[in-house]
């Protein structure tokens, strides 16, 4: 064991949500030891594949059979391909235990999965906060949109999110850059179908891209090659956003390559004490002490640290008395919708490659609208002109045959539902100690399942989709389900649930264990109920909340 | 995820699978010396392919998407990466019909022409690829169900029945050519970097396709 040293603050973990944790505690005055358990990446210099022209991949942007052999996970979905196969975990490294199908996309790097992420940001508002409590379904959140609100602003403004004002009561406005519009196609069709619904709205998605500049950030180039690293830093990522912040104040020591095995617990004060940490590479363990610990390592890995915890006053794992640890967790079920074919506008095109499409807010179980099922589910879409693909089942060959597989075809268009997972406490994660990982490590047993009530929700997700297209004169509509198992949204949330009562939550109102007031955790396992939009930006907000407060009650002498 | 990426990405796996599930493989180690022995192989063939194979496949490729305006399929190196794509992709099964599928080719110019696809004259080429084409698209088209318009509905059974050949050949073609550096830049547009999104752009007759990103 080396030496102990001693900071203010540890922060487990560099995604999204270790990187604000990162910022806004060193930007309040406390040394910050940020700790990544995979390697360095360092802003532009390592996005090695940002400007690589698409034709240099030997399968063109596609996955092997060799590559297939080699990740059994992340083969389920697109995250296996050639482009940035780096920014993914190594699964014979780091395996888990499926007691059901769990798909578990992880990004062990610096950065974290906020290089690859989706960039959708939404806010939740009051009718998901309190959907919990007005329905008897899990424990109430113990915030309101007004709690967080501010924050949101906060996060919005430094790390920059274009959309559109809307003024819709299901989705609150926030802190935008000018959106990124709808084009010509979109336009049209979201026009016929405000005019034919009048609580159904299709808006320009909400999107961590820049259209202005921010300090030490440039405009989007509209390249839509986000996931390989951006050259000018133009979307949200701890590397273009957070980490530049902290590392300005003088007070951050970044650690990469360094693996939190254990919250240390300080049984007299009732305390952590800091946190045990093995070195990836050399499997040397080390000691960190500090006054408050933020636990960023996403949602399942900051409950597995916790469960890895455990001491004889906490068998179950710090956090774990109220026996929620590692409950309730959640995905957003998604992979189905409608698409279809809209010849309208043929002069038209667009110049530029947008990195996002339309947003459909939720509109069922809202307003008086009542369903057979619980909550609501929104839709993310495009309408693109058809590029040479739609030749490959088209009757066809030689010269005239390839001029036109070089000229754009109709506007495809189509939407996929994100939808609502209740929290359910059988949906759960717990240590398996019969599988150890590289690192010595008992592995995370997944056993989650989504209900019938995902699945009575999921034929409205295709058909309200369907049916607004036919409305908006789109031809040759289908319904598609291109089948869905949890984790596959890479959205999973839950597992330390924020709630009001120390009996039945984990953590409370402001991401504090119970258990245990100076360990906070500011990532998706606190959410104690899923809404259907994309989460990220909230994990933001409630970090940042959580940070200022945990400064002043360290000032105050509570921790 | 951005549902925009991740359909686009679908799309484009779906296309490369040539309609079979993939099973077995090598080890990522393999992988990685393969294709350094590959490279320095090139010109002897690629994986089973010869060289032979990979100059039938370059003129088949030629054949579907022929020097007009622009460069063609053999000027985009297409046999090449037919062959690899196979190789290193595709399924055994898959493999198997591709690989056969090629001698077909030959059969069927010899039956019509009297000489190998080699040696037969573009038109001859031309008017054998326009009846293996109508072929395997009414093969194709027999094995697709009509599209559900609402849910729920009852889904296709799995399968993981090889294309046919081809279709592999024609899809693999216009993936190759399309997505070379000459499809891309030549027979569509491509611009690295846009700078600025028009949501409305103009768009006359004729015009060509942008490109998008891999």
């Amino acid at each position: 064991m080396r030496q102990s040293e001693t900071f203010d603050a540890i922060v487990v973990g560099s995604g999204i949500s270790g990187g604000w944790a990162a910022k806004e505690l060193t930007e309040r005055g406390l040394r910050v030891l940020l700790l990544e358990r995979g390697r360095n990446v360092e802003h532009q210099k390592d996005y090695k594949n940002a400007r690589k022209g698409p034709w240099e991949y030997p399968y063109r942007a596609g996955r092997t059979r060799a590559m297939v052999e080699a990740y059994p996970v992340l083969r389920r979905d697109y995250p296996l391909n050639e482009k940035n196969l780096d920014w993914w975990v190594n699964e014979q490294e780091s395996p888990y235990t499926e007691i059901k199908r769990f798909d578990w996309y992880r990004g062990y790097h610096l950065g974290g999965r906020s290089l690859t992420w989706g960039r959708q940001s939404y806010r939740l508002s009051d009718l998901d906060f309190e959907a919990n409590d007005r329905e008897g379904v899990a424990v109430d959140w113990p915030v309101r949109y007004a709690d967080i609100a501010p924050w949101y602003d906060h996060v919005e403004q430094h790390a920059g999110v274009s959309g559109s004002i809307e003024r819709l009561p299901q989705l609150p406005d926030g802190q935008f850059q000018p959106a990124m519009p709808l084009n010509c196609a979109e336009e049209a069709i979201a026009t016929r179908i405000a005019a034919r619904f009048e609580r159904r709205r299709m808006i320009p998605g909400r999107v961590a891209n820049l259209t202005q500049p921010l300090p030490g950030r440039g405009r989007c180039q509209y390249r839509n090659a986000c996931a390989l690293g951006c050259p000018s830093g133009s979307y949200f990522s701890t590397q273009a956003s957070t980490l530049p912040f902290a590392a300005a104040t003088g007070r951050l020591t970044l650690r990469t390559n360094a693996i939190a095995t254990e919250v240390i617990y300080d049984r007299d004060r009732k305390r952590a004490g800091g946190v045990r940490v093995m070195d990836a590479i050399t499997h040397a363990t080390t000691e960190y002490r500090a006054r408050v610990v933020f636990l960023c390592a996403s949602t399942l890995n900051s409950t597995w640290l916790l469960m890895r915890s455990a001491t004889d006053v906490w068998p179950d794992g710090l956090g774990s008395s109220s026996g929620e640890l590692g409950h309730n967790l959640m995905d957003h079920h998604f992979r189905c919708g409608a698409s279809g074919i809209s010849d309208e506008p043929k002069d038209k095109t667009v110049y530029g490659r947008r990195p996002n499409g339309f947003y459909i807010p939720r509109f069922r179980n809202l307003f008086g609208d009542k369903r057979a099922y619980l909550r609501g589910f929104g839709y993310q879409g495009s309408a693109n002109r058809q590029g040479w693909q739609r030749m490959v089942a088209e009757l066809g060959v030689g010269g005239a045959f390839k001029d036109a597989a070089a000229t754009p075809g109709p506007w495809s268009v189509g939407g996929t539902g994100f939808g609502e997972m209740l929290p359910n406490h059988a949906n759960r994660a717990f240590l398996d100690r019969t599988k150890t990982d590289k690192w010595g490590m008992p592995v995370l047993a997944i056993d989650c399942a989504t209900g019938e009530n995902e699945r009575l929700m999921r034929i409205d997700m295709m058909n309200d989709m369907a049916e607004m297209l036919e409305a908006a004169g789109v031809r040759s509509v289908r319904v598609t389900d291109s089948g869905y198992s949890p984790g596959m949204g890479i959205h999973e949330m839950g597992t330390a649930r924020m709630g009001r009562d120390p009996k039945t939550s984990v953590l409370n109102g402001h991401n504090q264990v119970w258990d245990c007031p100076n360990v906070f955790v500011t990532d998706g396992s606190f959410m104690t109920s899923s809404a259907c939009h994309n989460p990220s930006l909230g994990y933001m907000a409630f970090t940042a909340r959580a940070s200022a407060f945990a400064v002043e009650e360290l000032k105050r002498g509570n921790l | 995820m951005n549902d925009i990426t991740r359909r686009d990405v679908l799309q484009r796996v779906t296309a490369l699978l040539g309609g079979a599930a993939l099973v077995g493989g090598e080890s990522l180690a393999a992988f990685t010396f393969h294709e350094a022995a590959r490279a320095a192989a090139m010109s002897q063939g690629i994986g089973a392919f010869t060289a032979a194979d990979v100059a039938l496949l370059d003129e088949i490729a030629e054949t579907i998407l022929p020097q007009t305006s622009t460069p063609g399929a053999r000027a985009a190196k297409t046999g090449a990466f037919m062959a690899l794509m196979v190789t290193d992709v595709y399924a055994d099964r898959a493999q198997a019909v591709f690989r056969d599928g090629l001698k077909q080719v030959d059969d069927e110019c010899r039956r019509a022409n009297g000489v190998a696809f080699m040696s037969a004259t573009p038109a001859q080429r031309l008017a054998v690829v326009q009846a293996l084409d109508r072929e395997q698209k009414s093969v194709m088209d027999a094995r697709q169900e009509p599209p559900p318009t609402r849910a729920p509905f009852t889904p296709a059974p799995p399968t993981d029945e090889p294309a046919h050949y081809f279709r592999m050949m024609k899809e693999l073609a216009l993936l190759g050519f399309f997505t070379s550096e000459i499809g891309m830049t030549q027979a569509l547009r491509y611009i690295e970097a846009p700078g600025r999104y028009d949501p409305c752009a103009p768009h006359l007759p004729g015009d060509r396709a942008w490109a998008g990103h891999a």
